[in-house]
């Protein structure tokens, strides 16, 4: 009943959208968005088609909570086969965008094919229509739907779309609704960009699309819920008044804050571009960065942040149009942005932020990747004349440069728009990539915190904070504290963590909600909303099917075993500063282990047994 | 004190209510100049869609509500008013005297000048009456034909009752284009497309000459030579105010009565409210006759006030209106024609019938016209009622009209 | 004493659980557009305002309701629309100088606050108490009320 059980089919070839219903069986086995929509990519596309080929999908999905009263009820997914890995993409975003589209009466959009010229998609409750979108190709994300919204003359259609970025093919183009919220990681963008698709407005105005099984029980689940939110130190204090900003000076302190690129394990500029110093007033014009903190569609949270910068700041001096208020930057981008280059001026990073969000491209993988540039620089390998300017870490007008030709896929941008992988290759040295899966990391050193290397190694979609964040019991001992350098039991803990995780990202929810929900807060929400017997132990094997079926998907498409690593810079440089100095990732230990605990081979292929019983 | 009211539409109802507020122990006359409880023509159309009765229509649903307020409810015409010796003619020896006299007569069809007006099958759409008659015909023989005259408010709003009676409707229109008094060329384009796609025959700069009738069946001869058959002829070029009853009554006439901003006449004791009243308008200053719903009832409760001794002035209105045509909601507010120097912006969806259009003078908000476009419409009044002062605000709309909600928003709560 | 909903747009967070409430209370549905509170969102400014009639003395919807369709409630003092009675005519939409009160083409009738009967559910539904309900004198209607009616004011410096 939480799923409206109908799907838009949208072939971009021919211009056609047909209704379909959705799949109930599939529905029972892998609940919604993130699972859901795997299952039917892997169902529809073969795994080795070129991402960027018309042969590739990409499909916008909800979940059973999304445009529910359940806190954080408003996620949507973008699932599709990513061009920066390879592998599976699954992208989350919040905003009001998924809440929308839900209300307009569908589960779930595939998009099919590439379009011959610009189009987007205007899907007003059960009408869809693909219109000309030539009048916006070459704008941003923030023009164009401030050009939509005014087109249509209504305010409340959401919108999501790319930006340049997207547009020109940078592999980790993230697709932004909302103006700063973004399905951000693994290309996903670049993806809707190859299919001449720039945007998707929706307006769902229907009160009849979908309802929650069993109403009073939903309600008292869901304000359970609530209470525990406001009443978690995390998410009732720490997230709202610092967002995941709150992070930075504590993940500096315990030493896995990497660094210039992850050569260092420690950021000396940390202090000035973490949450606490987006409260502080600048003395240049005596007003702090953040101006408030917003929340996504029906997050209680509201661990969003909502910058303003310095107008007199030499990256805006003369461009009033970042000048307002906008989404600030959140822990990953910020970690991305300085300390992974060595910059610690928070109003570049904010403006860079505001770049990425503008044009569509993801903070992480963009500012690692300047982080790799600028080694390659240091070492002599990238000359000046190539670049066109210089290029050492630390340079703030480097980065603010970088992040302006990126937007625009001019110049050394085209190269930086490639992610770091591909940029280290051509230079002669893959080592100097910190990816996996050609993916970037995110904000957590995977020598300083052992876990957290595991968690990248095995992500489905390249390195990601987000799969399973081990950073809960390692640092914040969430479930339980374990220590940052050992190995044992982290295997089984990971294994926990993906599968409730899959789970998390597949009901329509936010992840964060996980600092202070577990699996017996959530569990009642989705059983009061959906049909069916969604019992705890149910749920983690829907979990584990997802991580499964997502593992198959990567196996057919080529992936093996080997690129389930770590850069040998983690695995070989011990950390040089801080409590975890000397420390090198130990995933040798630890991955036959995940891999036994997986129900997987040798070759981390899954076993005969491991199928039957998941039956994926 | 007595207290006498000639017209039982919404100004004539509120005024009275107002006086008994006021006044517990007045006489209070409510005179009707239709054999029904005061009704709300408003209602009409909805009741031609048959999705209400007609009491729905009624302004007050409960039956003994003028008995309860102590309204005496008279039928009648007023033939003539004497103003010195304070007494109304009803004909045939009947005379209501009174202290205090409110005319709130309203409006009646204009009446078409060509030969053949007056045959059997010629009528308006405007009172009950009308209504029953249209509707007895319409059930009687399925798919009339009705070749209706004019396009403008009324001829509009009750196109969809009409069609959906199954009725043949074509439509006559003088000028251009439709509602060319409430809405401009572009809204009214719009207008015309959507009655055109929904099977209505208009046919724009054209009248008919003549009308005759043949073996029961109208005749339309149109001035360049066509002939329609019909078997109704719908006249709705329009309306005027209900004056004539008022000729050697001594009160000062313009295009309606000249009121004072007590809302009294040139006659002291003698007091008009509604479409009769030609007052100030508060965007111009000028003076006019404001034909809409929440003009009468303001006028109507203002009026009783001074009437009952309690001197209240009135601010002036301005004339705005919500139509519908057909399922297409549009509205028309103050100077919708712009005036010379002032900015306007406007942005059009032809293909999905939505517009709106903003006109500025300065930085304030005079006017605007807008078609499909229902939310928080009401801004547009307190914008340009207000004289709000947009300051920077008004470049947003400039650039985006729609952001009209928002702008209105951030004056309330000060949004810098 | 009777009470009003006091709307402090400082502690809004744009999350809509308002909306929802509202919706699931006259829908039974958590559709946000059905929602008769709205919160409007200032991006720029980073801001967010939940809005929705403030039972104005005045009730310019109710006097303009040519069908006797809209009543006062003696006890909460909200404006409520008597669904079978309204004609759909729209009249109260363009009366209301507030803008909150509004036609539904699904049920072709008007829409507005009427307060849920002394217990409104965007107030239960808030998180961060930026809508709350309570006594009248506490809230800042009158700066509402006075500014729609004033003139010559600039509200961008107000």
């Amino acid at each position: 009943m939480a799923w409206t059980k109908n799907v838009l089919r949208v072939n971009l070839e021919t211009g056609t959208c047909t209704t379909e219903p959705l799949n109930q069986t599939w529905a029972q086995d892998y609940l919604g968005q993130r699972g859901l929509a795997t299952k039917y990519l892997v169902s529809e596309i073969d795994p080795k088609v070129d991402p960027l080929s018309p042969q590739n999908k990409l499909i916008f999905v909800t979940g059973p909570l999304t445009g529910t009263m359940a806190a954080t009820g408003g996620r949507y997914s973008v699932v599709t086969k990513g061009p920066l890995t390879g592998a599976i993409a699954c992208s989350n975003s919040g905003g009001y965008f998924g809440a929308e589209l839900k209300f307009a009466g569908w589960d779930m959009v595939i998009f099919e094919g590439a379009s011959p010229k610009p189009v987007y998609l205007l899907l007003m409750d059960g009408k869809a229509e693909l219109v000309d979108a030539s009048h916006l190709w070459g704008k941003t994300v923030w023009e164009t739907e401030e050009t939509i919204k005014k087109q249509h003359q209504d305010p409340q259609l959401r919108v999501a779309s790319i930006g340049r970025a997207g547009e020109n093919g940078v592999l980790y183009a993230a697709i932004v609704n909302d103006l700063h919220r973004a399905a951000g990681r693994s290309g996903v963008g670049a993806v809707m960009g190859s299919k001449n698709l720039k945007a998707f407005a929706v307006r769902g105005t229907r009160t009849d699309a979908y309802q929650v099984a069993d109403p009073e029980g939903f309600f008292k689940a869901v304000d359970a819920g609530k209470a525990v939110l406001a009443a978690n130190g995390v998410t009732g204090q720490g997230l709202p008044t610092y967002g995941t900003q709150v992070l930075m000076n504590v993940i500096n302190e315990l030493g896995a804050l990497p660094t210039r690129n992850h050569q260092d394990i420690q950021f000396e500029g940390a202090n000035n571009i973490g949450g606490e110093a987006m409260h502080l007033k600048r003395p240049t014009d005596g007003k702090a960065n953040l101006v408030t903190n917003g929340a996504c569609f029906g997050c209680t949270i509201a661990c969003g942040r909502i910058s303003r910068m310095d107008p007199g700041h030499f990256s805006v001096k003369d461009k009033p149009q970042y000048h307002g208020a906008s989404g600030g930057v959140e822990y990953e981008a910020a970690w991305a942005l300085g300390a992974a280059n060595g910059v610690s001026d928070l109003e570049a990073l904010t403006y860079a932020n505001f770049l990425c969000n503008e044009d569509g491209f993801d903070p992480i993988s963009f500012g690692a990747t300047v982080g790799a540039a600028m080694e390659l620089y240091e070492l002599g390998l990238l000359t000046k004349e190539e670049v066109g300017f210089e290029l050492p870490f630390g340079s703030t007008e480097a980065m603010v440069k970088l992040a302006e030709l990126t937007a625009k896929g001019e110049g050394f941008g085209k190269l930086i728009g490639l992610g770091s992988k591909r940029l280290c290759t051509k230079y002669g040295r893959p080592d100097l990539s910190m990816t996996v899966k050609s993916q970037e990391f995110p904000a957590y050193d995977g020598r300083g915190l052992q876990g957290m290397g595991l968690a990248y190694a095995t992500s489905n979609r390249g390195a990601c904070h987000l799969r399973g964040y081990m950073v809960s019991p390692e640092v914040l001992g969430i479930p339980v504290k374990m220590e940052p350098q050992a190995t044992e039991g982290k295997p089984a803990m990971l294994k926990a963590f993906q599968d409730l995780t899959a789970v998390v990202d597949s009901a329509g929810i936010c992840l964060f909600t996980t600092f202070a929900w577990g699996l017996q807060d959530i569990q009642p929400q989705i059983q009061a909303a959906c049909e069916g017997d969604w019992s705890e132990e149910r749920l983690l094997l829907v979990g584990e099917r997802i991580w499964n079926l997502e593992r198959e998907f990567n196996l057919s498409a080529g992936l093996t075993c080997k690129d389930d690593n770590l850069p040998p810079r983690l695995m070989k440089e011990p950390a040089k500063t801080g409590p975890q100095k000397g420390a090198v990732s130990k995933l040798d230990i630890m991955l036959p282990e995940y891999y036994q605990l997986r129900g997987w081979d040798k070759q981390g292929v899954p076993t005969p047994e491991t199928r039957t019983r998941l039956g994926v | 004190m007595r207290h006498l009211i000639i017209g039982s539409g919404p100004a004539g109802v509120v005024a009275a209510e107002t006086l008994r507020k006021a006044d517990p122990v007045a006489d209070i006359t409510l005179l009707c100049g239709e054999p029904e409880p005061p009704y709300s023509r408003m209602a009409i159309p909805y009741l031609l869609k048959g999705d209400i009765a007609e009491a729905g229509t009624h302004l007050r649903k409960d039956a003994d509500h003028y008995a309860t307020q102590r309204i005496q409810v008279v039928h009648g015409r007023a033939r003539s008013v004497d103003t010195t010796g304070r007494t109304v003619d009803l004909g045939g020896g009947q005379r209501l005297p009174y202290d205090r006299l409110l005319i709130a007569t309203g409006s009646r069809p204009s009446r078409e000048s060509i030969p053949g007006i007056d045959l059997p099958g010629v009528r308006s759409c405007w009172t009950l009456e009308d209504a029953r008659a249209i509707l007895a015909l319409a059930q009687a023989k399925p798919g009339i034909r009705i070749v209706q005259m004019g396009a403008g408010f009324v001829g509009c709003i009750i196109m969809e009752g009409l069609l959906s009676r199954g009725v043949d409707l074509t439509i006559l229109v003088r000028s251009g284009y439709m509602v060319r008094r409430m809405m401009n060329p572009t809204a009214s384009g719009l207008l015309q497309q959507w009655c055109q796609a929904k099977g209505v025959k208009i046919f724009t700069r054209t009248q008919p000459a003549g009308l005759s009738a043949a073996d029961g069946v109208l005749q339309v001869a149109l001035a360049d030579g066509r002939v329609l058959p019909a078997d109704i002829y719908l006249s709705a070029v329009g309306v005027d105010p209900n004056l004539d009853f008022l000729a050697g009554s001594g009160i000062n006439l313009g295009q309606g009565i000249v009121v004072d901003e007590h809302l009294q006449s040139s006659v002291p004791g003698v007091y008009a409210a509604g479409d009769v009243a030609e007052s100030r308008d508060c965007l111009t200053g000028k003076r006019q006759l404001n034909a809409i719903q929440p003009n009468a009832v303001e006028q109507g409760r203002i009026a009783a006030l001074n009437m009952a001794g309690r001197p209240t002035a009135f601010k002036g209105s301005f004339v705005f209106n919500v139509l519908t045509t057909l399922g297409l909601v549009s509205s028309s507010f103050g100077e919708w024609e712009g005036q010379p120097g002032g900015d306007s912006a406007e942005v059009l969806d032809a293909a999905r019938y939505r517009y709106l259009n903003l006109q500025f003078q300065g930085d304030r908000l005079i006017g605007a016209n807008s078609v499909g476009f229902t939310d928080h419409v009401g801004a547009l009044r307190g914008l340009i009622e207000g004289r709000v002062r947009l300051g920077r605000w008004k470049q947003r709309l400039m650039e985006d009209p729609t952001q009209i909600m928002q702008v209105y928003v951030a004056g309330v709560h000060s949004v810098a | 004493m009777q009470k009003s909903l006091h709307i402090d747009p400082n502690k809004c967070t744009g999350c809509l659980q308002c909306e929802m409430a509202c919706s699931w209370e006259n829908y039974r549905s958590f559709t946000t557009a059905k929602s008769r509170i709205k919160v409007f969102s200032f991006h720029e400014a980073g801001r967010f305002v939940p809005y929705t009639c403030t039972q104005c003395d005045e009730a310019w919807c109710m006097t303009a309701c040519p069908v006797d369709a809209i009543k006062l409630d003696p006890v909460t003092g909200a404006k409520i629309v008597l669904d079978p009675t309204c004609v759909g005519c729209k009249v109260c939409t363009i009366a209301c100088p507030f803008g909150t009160i509004n036609y539904v083409a699904q049920s072709g009738k008007v829409q507005k606050c009427d307060l849920c009967d002394g217990a409104p559910a965007c107030a239960k539904a808030c998180p961060t108490a930026a809508i709350t309900y309570v006594d009248a004198d506490w809230t800042g209607l009158e700066k509402m009320r006075q500014w729609a009616g004033k003139t010559d004011t600039n509200p961008a410096t107000v």
